[in-house]
């Protein structure tokens, strides 16, 4: 048998193997290997920078929806002390919706902060590696003669080429977590907006049918009895 | 030997610690096989652990070729399908 372990022992080997095969001598092998680096290095830093850039778009979502649930919250207390019991509800119900919404997304947020914490040890990790090629590479060169350096060069290109598969491959999945997060806070967004609750007395659109529909029910029956309370309205009435 | 886990880096680890990986290996290749996310996730998380706790890790200024590459802890039921088809799940890199 050959497992998940075997197959991708394989397939970096022949990356890597590949990777050295474009350059005929030691030393060229070395000089293109050493551009692939930095190269590699430039794409880290660039990954860590969308990275960042998605995290600070989250966080300023993430604010404009706690806006909104508060919205929500005075429009539901707004309603029932016009004796709106019906809005309140309506209210309560988009404000579950909504929050179910935000923990979904700020779970996904800190999913987001690993890869970013990852991306940022890989590119430490890749520096180290880098600056101990790059310091090998010359020795190599006066040290060795054309033979011995081939295999010398082979065993430091093939370790740093190995790593940079590995550093690329969390960019890519750091990408990919990025585009996801821009989608669900675009999508978000979008609910937000278009369900916001500017008009109470409106009669519903489909999307407000739909939110109504969602079983908010206990949370918002809870949410209702707590604000009668407050507003003195509780076993009175 | 030198196992590198995706993600974290290379380990040095005594090659006797070979039958145990490539025990867990196999269940890597039950899990995708039969579908089963969590398994698979429990194998190669598994497989981690292993060589984390017998294993020593290298400097990052080391520069060498690992002699076995186990893939990232969270690789999912697809990419690990795509891997044992012969397939390259990451063809960009």
């Amino acid at each position: 048998m050959a497992g998940l372990m075997a197959r991708a022992s394989e397939i970096t080997q022949a990356k890597v193997s590949k990777l050295l095969d474009r350059a005929e001598n030691p030393e060229e092998t070395l000089d293109y290997s050493y551009e692939q680096q930095l190269v590699q290095l430039q794409n880290v830093k660039r990954g860590i920078a969308d990275v960042t850039t998605a995290k600070k778009r989250l966080e300023l979502e993430d604010a404009s929806l706690q806006q909104q649930l508060a919205k929500l919250d005075g429009q539901a207390k707004q309603a029932l002390q016009a004796n709106r019991e019906d809005l309140a509800r309506e209210a309560l119900t988009r404000k579950a919706t909504l929050q179910q919404q935000v923990a979904s997304l700020q779970q996904q947020e800190q999913q987001l902060a690993d890869q970013e914490q990852k991306l940022i040890a890989g590119e430490q990790a890749l520096s180290a590696k880098v600056e101990a090629f790059r310091s090998q590479k010359e020795v190599i060169k006066a040290q060795y003669s054309a033979a011995e350096a081939q295999v010398k060069v082979g065993e430091a290109a093939t370790g740093i080429g190995e790593h940079m598969q590995d550093v690329g491959l969390a960019i890519q999945r750091a990408q990919d977590k990025t585009e996801e997060m821009q989608a669900r806070a675009g999508a978000i967004d979008e609910l937000t907006s278009s369900g916001a609750l500017e008009d109470f007395t409106s009669q519903g659109d489909d999307l407000d049918r739909q939110l109504a529909q969602v079983s908010a029910g206990s949370q918002v029956d809870d949410e209702l009895a707590q604000m009668k309370k407050e507003l003195g309205q509780g076993g009175a009435q | 030997m030198i196992v590198r886990l995706m993600g974290e880096g290379q380990f040095e680890v005594d090659d006797s610690l070979k039958a145990r990986l490539d025990e867990l290996d196999d269940e890597t290749e039950r899990a995708a096989e039969a579908g089963d996310a969590n398994a698979l996730r429990a194998a190669l998380r598994a497989l981690h652990e292993e060589v984390r706790n017998a294993g020593q890790q290298l400097d990052h200024a080391h520069l060498g070729a690992s002699d076995a590459v186990v893939p990232p802890e969270d690789l999912s039921l697809d990419d690990a399908r795509k891997l044992l088809s012969g397939e390259d799940p990451f063809p960009d890199l």
